[in-house]
């Protein structure tokens, strides 16, 4: 009902399959003293990456990934303030050489390990994925990242633990955000999922994106991508990770429970209270085509569903 | 009117519309080269441009009472026509940007948005009750309702809240812009309940004397 005008729907999907089929590898590696100066490591891509970026520009997925420019310069980091163009901004004044990760809860092998060493040997892959704010845009976004199982798995969790906790860097100093007086929301941002979530192969840790490292105001250097989520759900600069056997006291739904549930997954079917998330406007939009196309239940990956069978989506938002 | 009277005006007139001009400006380079001027999202930012300083020029509307009181230039008043449909009009293009911009002027979601979405029906609330104001803006109107006028323009207060409380209601995680706008506001109304506190008072001591 509260759609646009339809819009031609494209014959492909994001779906797995066609990910795992196209996806690249990459290893990271230790390279101290590289020309990647903002980062202790850097990415070890193949030369010709970019270049097969160039030849197919809408990535292998038929929907056209959003260009970088905007991915890179439009951002919700409210850490680095309230406007879009704010993180792009500010985000430089955050240290992110050295960085560590503190891990912890219920492991079997806690610890504070560094980004360096927590990336060693793992194979990285490129993932397209669409990225759903709940501020009803979205875009299309060229991950650099692993499945968020390989890491957490190394730490051995526990028996009880149900869910996983983030927690993103808390440094006033760096982060304008964190200082400022009017700000709404309390700092560190944290966020969560149930493990069985985390542990669904949809669900990355991201180091890069667009073939680079990650920009700082796209949460460099570590961040969650869970693409069926809304985009608050992703969380980056991520500083601690903690196994828990209760949910996770996450920022927004603290902030404001009626408007963010914890699962906060794409559900066009339930309105936020203060706008419709029927329809989105994919971004870049033009002046005189909103671009508004409609949202797709779980954003489009119906793989996800089995994680929620039996759930009142409509009560657990 | 004197030479630097009419100067005066025609430069606030330039002055107001000024970030119109730019807009305008940004809206024809986009139109040119899309993604030149206005960011993954020119929709959002000609609406919120335009929403901006619809209120803020609202506001200054306000302010010009307010300083020809404080200051004593009477005829500073002259200008306040002149801003307030300046506010109007910028009111007006934030509306109809949002209606056929944002919403592709998809009535059925706009009939809906209205009910549902209390900040949308804030900013209508304020629409509405500005457009009586633009109306009855002309001295023959001023004439025609005498006293009423006042009474009738004082609509204006309620205008400004809604539209404040507008922008209070679409603020997500910092309200930053929100404590600006209404302590402004706060400032304004107040500094009109302090005046007519003081001439209750004169009046009544005249009365005694």
């Amino acid at each position: 009902m509260l759609i646009s005008k339809p819009r031609d729907v494209r014959p492909s999907e994001i779906t797995p399959e066609r990910v795992y089929r196209s996806r690249r590898k990459f290893m990271a590696q230790a390279a101290a003293g590289t020309a990647a100066a903002t980062a202790g490591y850097a990415l070890g891509l193949p030369s010709s990456w970019l270049a097969e970026q160039d030849v197919a520009p809408d990535g292998p997925i038929g929907e056209k990934t959003t260009p970088e420019v905007y991915a890179t310069q439009y951002n919700n980091f409210y850490e680095f303030g309230p406007d879009k163009e704010d993180p792009a901004k500010h985000a430089h004044e955050m240290v992110v050489d050295p960085w560590s990760v503190h891990v912890l809860g219920e492991v079997a092998k806690p610890g504070r390990v560094g980004i360096e060493d927590l990336l060693k040997g793992i194979d990285l892959e490129e993932r397209i994925y669409r990225l759903r704010c709940v501020e009803a845009w979205s875009m299309v976004i060229p991950w650099i990242g692993f499945p968020m199982r390989k890491l957490i798995e190394r730490f051995e969790p526990m028996g009880n633990a149900k869910y996983v906790e983030f927690k993103t860097l808390y440094r006033p100093a760096e982060m304008r955000g964190q200082r400022a007086f009017f700000a709404s929301i309390d700092y560190p941002y944290v966020e969560g999922l149930r493990l069985d979530e985390a542990y669904h192969p949809l669900a990355i840790f991201a180091v890069g994106m667009y073939g680079k490292l990650l920009p700082n105001q796209n949460g460099a250097p570590l961040r969650t991508v869970v693409p069926w989520k809304y985009g608050i759900k992703s969380i980056k600069s991520i500083v601690s990770i903690r196994l828990t056997e209760e949910e996770p006291k996450t920022t927004w739904n603290v902030h404001a429970p009626q408007e963010y549930g914890f699962y906060s997954n794409v559900n066009p079917t339930v309105d936020h209270p203060r706008w419709s998330q029927a329809s989105e406007r994919r971004l870049p939009s033009s002046l005189f085509a909103p671009n508004r196309i409609d949202t797709r239940m779980f954003n489009g990956y119906d793989e996800v569903a089995s994680l929620y069978s039996g759930m009142d989506l409509r009560r657990l938002y | 009117m004197r030479l630097a009277q009419v100067l005066a005006k025609v430069v606030a007139f330039a002055l107001i519309a000024l970030p119109l001009g730019l807009l305008a400006l940004n809206v024809a380079r986009e139109v040119a080269l899309p993604g030149s001027a206005l960011g993954p999202d020119p929709v959002e930012a000609v609406v919120h441009e335009l929403g901006k300083w619809g209120l803020r020029i609202l506001l200054a509307t306000l302010l010009v009472s307010s300083i020809a009181r404080l200051a004593g230039l009477p005829r500073l008043i002259r200008f306040r026509r002149m801003v307030g449909l300046w506010a109007f009009a910028y009111v007006v293009l934030h509306f109809t940007a949002w209606l056929g911009l944002l919403a592709g002027f998809h009535l059925d979601m706009v009939l809906a948005d209205f009910v549902k979405r209390p900040y949308i029906t804030m900013g209508l609330a304020a629409l509405l009750l500005l457009i009586p104001l633009a109306i009855t803006s002309t001295h023959g109107w001023q004439r025609r309702l005498g006293r009423r006028w006042r009474q009738l323009h004082r609509l204006v207060y309620p205008a400004a809240i809604a539209a404040w409380i507008h922008l209070l209601w679409l603020s997500k995680a910092s309200y930053l812009d929100a404590a600006i706008y209404g302590t402004v506001l706060a400032a304004l109304i107040g500094e009109r309940v302090v005046d007519a506190v003081r001439r209750a008072r004169r009046r009544t001591a005249s009365r005694m004397a």
